[in-house]
């Protein structure tokens, strides 16, 4: 990645920070647990990385490391986004309790 | 084909910034997490579609390994268990991120290959660097908040010996982002250097400051998947990895409010490392009054308000469940009860509200400190659960209190309050509660479920 390539992957960086920055700002502490089980969830986006590497056919010990990501960041999206769902889903209001 | 995979990617990320937005409010928050998951699995069939995939039998072993485990362990977590379950999460991923930038390493390594870029290397380092981190502090966190080693380690001069090995990383870091070429055993040592930092960096810090440690280390995450976007030239890892570093730093910012302690003073300053002796102070002894829990039980159901504070030892007794039902009895007798949850209360900011949403506790029953201290003087009984520090007057009086200046709810001012405690031991913070000794303050000692349950059963036949 060199030149022009690089200076457009460091625009988006530079914008999904700040987009980060905004759409967090204002979360009620209720939510602060769910919404850090829920963003952990979405760190595991190296599942894509981890996906190729293990993929690819090349020598043994670029294999085990990438399977290994593989199964650690799996596990870091499927139980990352269910624990979030089994939590978010006890939060319930009065009238929807006694429904 | 590439054009595909790259606008199914952009969904993706579009799915993860609407998905965070939606967290922010309970009434959406549930679909949020739901499309926050689907943009995963869009950017994963994407990748799988439009890659070029030699081998799938890794893919499908890994696959299967990491989801059955992953389920297994959100399916049966307890509750109180959360905080830990995140920092486990939060080490995988981190983990991941540092071994799939290290494949790539080894791959630049292989003859024939052209040595990787300035920028492809540095990103590598920074990725093995903080992935390194996350996965062994997010270990020692989980440690911690399971009550090993809980209280803040440290030892003479331990900031200094911190400050070598992160120079130690910084400079052979620099040398492999600088010089293709370096031997493999300096990567290696520049890996090791950085699990051993994360254990460092999270040993002298206590363990309720844990969430901290743990949101700070999630915003680490974010970023060493961001890195290694930079390495594999993905733009998905990057969006995505940067929005929850910034959103990580966000909340970890949020956190250290709800406590009025900076950052620095958090990861520094081996807070509740020193308990002060309980009962001394001013000279004299002081005395804590009891009350029993049948007369606890008339006092509250007499009451036209009553105000619950759940804090940490609640969690412990695993005791939502019978408060719940002794706010449900109270409400049968026209008595008005609001659950106040201090924003640190529990293991991890907003932790409580989890637990007791578990306890089917409607969420328009729960208050924050602010709510409820502005009617505090109009309050007849504050029931204090295992919880302690925050409604430690002291934060707002005695200045050299470790506590100072940390809101709390303002128990006090209330007309009486009950604490129920097991011991009159000081909290976290290590520090006594003038709280206990006030004219208007009783005691019930005991475990926070057996006293609920006595509490209950007084109520029931009242």
């Amino acid at each position: 990645m060199e030149g022009l390539d690089l200076l457009f992957s460091i625009y988006i960086l530079v914008l999904a920070i700040f987009v980060g920055f905004e759409v967090i700002t204002k979360v009620p502490t209720i939510l602060h647990t769910p919404l850090m089980s829920g963003s952990n969830a979405i760190s595991g986006i190296t599942i894509v990385g981890s996906l190729v590497v293990a993929g690819m056919v090349a020598d043994p010990a670029r294999t085990i490391l990438g399977v290994i990501a593989l199964i650690m960041a799996t596990i870091n999206v499927v139980g990352g986004f269910m624990v979030t769902d089994r939590m978010l889903q006890m939060f319930k209001k009065k009238e929807e309790r006694e429904a | 084909m590439e054009v595909l995979m790259h606008i199914t990617y952009l969904v993706a990320a579009v799915l993860f910034i609407l998905g965070l937005k939606r967290l922010s409010s309970p009434k959406t928050a549930r679909s949020g997490n739901l499309m926050g998951a689907s943009g995963m699995l869009l950017a994963i069939i994407a990748t799988l579609a439009f890659t070029q995939i030699l081998d799938w039998t890794w893919i499908i072993v890994g696959l299967v390994i990491g989801a059955a485990i992953g389920a297994f362990l959100a399916r049966w977590v307890a509750m109180t268990a959360m905080p830990q379950m995140v920092a486990v999460f939060n080490a995988f991923g981190g983990g991941a991120s540092a071994l799939v930038a290290s494949a790539e390493f080894l791959g630049y390594l292989e003859p024939g290959i052209a040595a990787p870029t300035f920028v492809i290397s540095l990103t590598i380092v920074l990725s093995v660097f903080i992935g390194s981190i996350t996965f062994s502090g997010s270990f020692l966190a989980w440690a911690k908040l399971e009550g090993h080693w809980e209280r803040a380690i440290t030892y003479p001069g331990g900031n200094i010996v911190n400050g070598l090995v992160f120079l130690g990383i910084i400079v052979i870091g620099a040398w492999i982002a600088v010089m293709p070429g370096v031997p493999i055993e300096w990567f290696i040592v520049l890996a090791v250097l950085a699990l051993i930092f994360g254990l460092m960096f999270v040993m002298p810090i206590g363990g309720a400051d844990m969430p901290v440690v743990v949101a700070l280390l999630n915003s680490f995450s974010g970023l060493a998947a961001a890195a290694t976007g930079f390495v594999l030239d993905n733009n998905v890892l990057i969006i995505a990895g940067s929005l929850v570093g910034a959103s990580g730093l966000i909340l970890t910012n949020i956190m250290c409010r709800a406590m009025n302690r900076s950052l620095a003073n958090v990861l520094f300053s081996a807070f509740g490392a020193h308990v002060e002796a309980v009962g001394d102070g001013d000279g004299r002894p002081k005395i804590a009054k009891e009350i029993n829990a049948e007369d606890a039980a008339v006092l509250m159901s007499y009451s036209n308000n009553v105000v619950v504070v759940p804090g940490y030892g609640l969690a412990v007794a695993q005791a939502q469940h019978q408060a719940r039902e002794m706010s449900d009895l109270l409400g049968e007798k026209g008595v008005t009860v609001k659950f106040a949850v201090h924003p640190v209360a529990g293991r991890m900011p907003g932790h409580m509200n989890v637990l007791l949403a578990e306890a089917n506790v409607p969420y328009d029953q729960l208050y924050e400190s602010d709510d409820v201290n502005g009617e505090m003087e109009r309050t007849d009984v504050v029931l204090i659960l295992g919880a302690n520090d925050v409604v430690n007057p002291d934060a707002r009086t005695k200045k050299d209190s470790p506590l100072y200046g940390m809101p709390i709810i303002n128990a006090d001012y209330a007309k009486n309050t009950i604490v129920v405690k097991r011991s009159l031991n000081p909290g976290f913070a290590g520090t006594d509660n003038p709280l206990f000794y006030k004219d208007n303050n009783r005691m019930l000692f005991g475990d926070a479920k057996k006293v609920l349950t006595a509490l209950v059963s007084e109520l029931k036949r009242m």
